[in-house]
């Protein structure tokens, strides 16, 4: 051990770049500033609320975009001692969860207008959200990557029940609260076994700052075979798997999904995934490399069985947000495919990323289109019936969301999956390519089945209700327009997106 | 060879002017204004001008090349995809078979009274520039690609302008045709992968696998995957039963462009990239694609005897005559591979033709049931006597294109000794094509009329934009019949140069094994 001497600490305060996260201090400020404006003018404060939130997160997004240097992957540079880990890879995804949040505030300003709750709470906690997704995604530590963990799972537990007055909403808060503490837990006792076995000084590589990926990497590559390291590897993916909402920890997904207020339900189906597949990502190319031999097997089974189960139990569901989140349970597992060909192909990496970007257009402009339907939490099939006659705008936004979902050429799912199916064939993994063409095939199925119960009227004409005829907003066609165009333009020219290298 | 000249922009706008004003139709509602019925008119009319252009200046010398070649990044260059453009003699006589049978649907659909004929028209268009633009590609991805842009506009077009039962036949033809894509998708990128080339392109893979082919059993095992695959999209026996219930549920001129432009998709597929890449499979595949070509030729056809309903039958007939174009890639053979081209060239002008006609009948009489009509001669002589012409051209007659392509692969078929026996049977299948075809006329046109007296007074001969498109399909038919050189001779260079490849010699040598013995 070193003396702790000044010098030391001042080489350890070198790495403190602050600089380095500012866009994330931003959002906090933000943040707190937005409980600032509710409280000095409440009644100026709807208007001031939701457009200071948005600057705050489109602000950071436009600095990121402009101060992003991708062509190579770069090693990345550590700071805060060891703490934090920029790269291409993080930036990516901090641009990532600044859109997603950026889109989520603007399906709920148009969800809690006119509505009982409070409306200030849930952007700040949006923001904090997307603070800690950013710190989350650059963790090089094991503590930072509990504590940004944590931070978005408790911040979650609010908004998934924050419509208190609706036993729905209580009830999947309950659900998502149980179930996250289990699996933090489960993730935490894994944390420290990994923690423990790698500070015992028999072993070779042992090393004292043993949360700390690099260190952790070190260890593991020497004693892969060790069965405590095995055992903390499993119990670490276990609480990851149930963030993306795999099987066998799938169980909350339909009913949060469901219960969850819509931007929540949108946020959790694309960030919450998001972060999760970032984490996994990083930790297979980074600390659990050398476990493969373990890794590649159970993460294969989980993916084929959640593209399974996903996919079959999608087809039942009557109503829609349900029928959302069981896809959504296919999609992770697809992604899944993705990171078991990312041990052998790295650029396998990239095409992950590439499928979350497409999935989170399809998912928001899918979730938008619901938004326009009122705030009933039990969506079904058959609201849908005439829409096309309702709005014609948003019925195309729907077919290509739920299109581009499917992996429908010319939209952007096609391309994100055909990317996957090439690193999957150069990985070898046959059985994962068979089943994931099983899975797309069935899920044309209720995907379409949803789109056919939008268009195909009867040969009825007789003239729809003016009432129930969905007028948009300028704001509102710019906003849908340009989540349509970027379906369709990833779709026919994917190199607008620079992420593959 | 990529030069970015006049005809290869002309080729890129044939794909890109219909898809424009697909869009420019979709945002509009209004159907009666003369600016829509324009763009309409010009969406379908410009790929057919292209198309005639380019045959005129087609190059024929240039075989083993392609002429008007246009390549594009489109930001996966990593993965070596670029939109690469161009047609050689296989795909020339497709790409204006898209083109002529396009502009027959096209116009027939803007004067068919369907509501909402703005969307229908949009979807006609954007699936007009996707066939254009898969007979075009040169990239594999690309021609894939564009051959999906047809799936969810057929399943629109029939899930709302479709006949009865429209919702579960839309479902079930577009899983099927998604299983038969994904499966085929699986086969193009493994073929991309196992070649070692880094690149999509029919031209680079072309050259590199002639230098360095791949290992027989892995050429056997992509074979299978694009013969199934593109086999389902054909509808192979018995991957067929979408076909026959689809095109009876389609609306005309969905039909027309499915039936006979976009199932030679598969075909043109297997021609221009199962067969010259992958020589071998070609061989060890040979006796599967047989016993199912001749399930298709022999059971289909039996089954289609069965038929009363017009379209049904039509639709099942359809199914049948694939059962000959793949007979004819079983033969391996220059002679039969460039018949397949000939009866996909024809027999697409046909069914289009038939489609289009069985439309108008069902206009006249209100009913498809075949055993409820009768006599229409009489009062539609001109509509009796462009069916009669269309059912004797999808029969085989001499004079017509199909009778090219038939006598072709059945002289194929018989040249090799060990394809000898198939002849009979195919021949056979063209009795049966006779029996039922005339057995239509005749319960259609001929003999005393079942049409109740009020729906009888109104029936009219053909009115001009029925005949307009009539005309120009039929017209393709005469002159692939009674000139069918045109066409031929490139598609005999062009095969030529693909024969001389290792892998393909081969396995035409193991088809023909006697020939080697005579020398």
């Amino acid at each position: 051990m070193e003396p702790i001497t000044a010098d030391f600490l001042k080489q350890l305060a070198d790495t403190n770049r602050w600089s380095a996260i500012l866009p994330e201090i931003f959002i906090a400020c933000v943040a707190l500033a937005l409980l600032a404006i509710e409280m000095l003018s409440p009644k100026r404060a709807g208007y001031w609320v939701v457009r200071t939130s948005l600057l705050g997160l489109l602000l950071p997004l436009a600095y990121l975009l402009m101060t992003f240097t991708c062509t190579e992957c770069s090693a990345g540079d550590v700071l805060f001692s060891g703490l934090l880990l920029q790269s291409d890879f993080s930036t990516i995804m901090r641009c990532f969860f600044l859109v997603s949040a950026a889109l989520v505030t603007y399906l709920a300003a148009r969800y809690l207008k006119g509505s009982e709750w409070a409306k200030t709470e849930f952007f700040v906690l949006v923001l904090i959200i997307a603070v800690a997704m950013m710190l989350l995604v650059q963790s090089h530590h094991f503590v930072m990557f509990f504590v940004a963990l944590e931070t978005v799972t408790i911040a979650f537990y609010v908004l998934v029940a924050y419509c208190r007055t609706r036993v729905l909403s209580l009830e999947a808060g309950l659900k998502y609260l149980v179930m996250g503490a289990l699996s933090s837990s489960i993730l935490l006792f894994g944390i420290v076994l990994l923690y423990g076995v790698a500070g015992n000084t028999a072993l070779a590589g042992a090393s004292p700052d043993a949360l700390n990926y690099t260190e952790l990497k070190q260890f593991i590559e020497l004693n892969a075979d060790n069965l405590l390291v095995k055992l903390g590897v499993l119990m670490v993916l276990a609480g990851i798997c149930f963030k993306i909402g795999a099987v066998p920890f799938q169980i909350w997904v339909p009913d949060v999904y469901q219960g969850a207020p819509l931007p929540v339900t949108a946020y959790l189906a694309v960030a919450s995934k998001a972060a999760g597949f970032s984490v996994l990502l990083q930790l297979v190319t980074g600390p659990f490399a050398g476990m493969s031999e373990i890794l590649v097997p159970v993460l294969s089974v989980i993916a084929i069985v959640s593209i399974l189960f996903g996919n079959i139990a999608a087809v039942t569901q009557g109503q829609v947000k349900r029928v959302l989140a069981f896809s959504g349970i296919a999609h992770a597992g697809y992604l899944l495919v993705g990171v078991v060909a990312a041990f052998y192909v790295p650029w396998a990496v990239y095409a992950v990323l590439f499928y979350l970007c497409t999935y989170l257009v399809a998912s928001f402009s899918v979730m938008n289109v619901l938004g326009f339907l009122g705030r009933d939490e039990s969506l079904s099939y058959d609201d849908f019936k005439q829409f096309s006659r309702k709005s014609p705008f948003l019925c195309t936004l729907l077919t290509c969301g739920l299109g581009s979902l499917a992996g429908i050429p010319p939209l952007g799912g096609f391309i994100a999956k055909l990317f996957l199916f090439i690193a999957a064939y150069q990985a070898n993994l046959y059985i994962l390519l068979l089943v994931s063409i099983i899975g797309v095939v069935i899920s044309i199925y209720y995907y379409f089945s949803w789109i056919r119960i939008c268009l195909f009227t009867e040969h009825s004409l007789h003239a729809i209700d003016e009432k129930s005829v969905i007028s948009l907003r300028r704001r509102d066609y710019c906003v849908l327009g340009s989540l349509l165009f970027a379906s369709l333009l990833l779709g026919l020219y994917p190199g607008v997106l620079p992420i593959i290298p | 060879m990529t030069v970015l000249d006049s005809h290869s922009i002309l080729l890129l706008s044939a794909i890109c002017i219909p898809f424009l004003m697909g869009l420019y139709a979709l945002l509009c509602s209004n159907m009666q204004s003369a600016p829509l019925k324009s763009v309409c008119i010009a969406g379908f009319a410009w790929p057919l001008v292209v198309a005639i252009f380019l045959c005129t200046q087609f190059d024929a010398s240039l075989a083993g090349d392609y002429n008007f070649q246009l390549r594009l990044p489109t930001g996966l260059e990593q993965v070596g995809i670029y939109l690469h453009l161009g047609l050689n003699a296989i795909s020339m006589p497709l790409f204006c078979l898209a083109a002529i049978v396009g502009a027959a649907a096209g116009y027939y659909a803007l004067h068919s009274k369907a509501e909402r004929l703005h969307l229908y028209m949009a979807l006609l268009l954007i699936m007009q520039a996707g066939l254009m633009g898969t007979f075009a590609s040169i990239d594999l991805f690309f021609f894939y690609f564009f051959h999906e842009f047809a799936l969810i506009p057929t399943f629109i077009m029939i899930g709302i302008w479709g006949g009865p039962d429209r919702k579960s036949v839309a479902m079930e033809l577009t899983i099927y045709l998604t299983l038969g894509a994904l499966i085929s998708l699986i086969g193009l990128i493994a073929l991309y992968l196992e070649s070692g080339a880094d690149t999509f392109s029919m031209i680079e893979l072309r050259s590199y696998l002639a230098a360095n082919p791949i290992l027989e059993t892995v050429q056997s095992n992509l074979f299978a995957l694009l013969l199934f695959g593109f086999g389902i999209l054909v509808s192979l026996f018995p991957f067929h039963s979408w076909a026959p219930k689809g095109y009876a549920c389609a609306p005309s001129s969905a039909a027309m462009l499915h039936a006979g432009v976009l199932k030679k998709f598969g075909l043109y597929g297997l021609l221009q990239i199962a067969v010259p890449l992958l020589g071998s499979g070609l061989g060890d595949w040979s006796t599967w694609l047989i016993w199912l070509a001749l399930g298709n030729v022999l059971i289909i056809g039996l089954i289609t005897l069965a038929q009363k309903d017009l379209k049904l039958m039509l639709g099942y007939s359809s199914v049948m005559h694939m059962g000959y174009a793949f007979l004819g890639l079983a033969t391996a053979s220059i002679v039969g591979l460039g018949g397949v081209l000939l009866m996909m060239l024809a027999h697409g002008l046909s069914v289009a033709l038939l489609f289009m006609l069985s439309t108008c009948v069902y206009h006249r009489s209100q009913s498809f049931d075949m055993s409820a009509m009768g006599g229409l001669a009489q009062r539609a002589p001109v509509l009796a006597a462009f069916f009669v012409a269309a059912t004797m051209a999808s029969i085989g007659l001499p004079g017509f294109g199909n009778f090219w392509g038939e006598f072709a692969i059945f002289a194929a078929l018989a040249e090799s000794e060990a394809t000898r026996w198939i002849t009979p049977l195919a021949a056979i299948g063209i009795i049966i094509s006779a029996i039922y075809g005339l057995r239509a006329v005749a319960n259609i046109f001929l003999g005393s009329s079942k049409i109740p007296n009020e729906t009888a007074e109104s029936i009219v001969d053909l009115k001009f934009h029925e005949k307009l498109p009539a005309v120009v399909l039929f017209a393709g038919l005469l002159l692939i019949g009674c000139y069918p050189k045109i066409v031929s001779d490139a598609v005999d260079s062009e095969l030529q140069q693909v024969f001389k490849t290792p892998p393909v010699a081969t396995a035409q040598a193991e088809q023909l094994p006697q020939l080697d013995s005579s020398h």
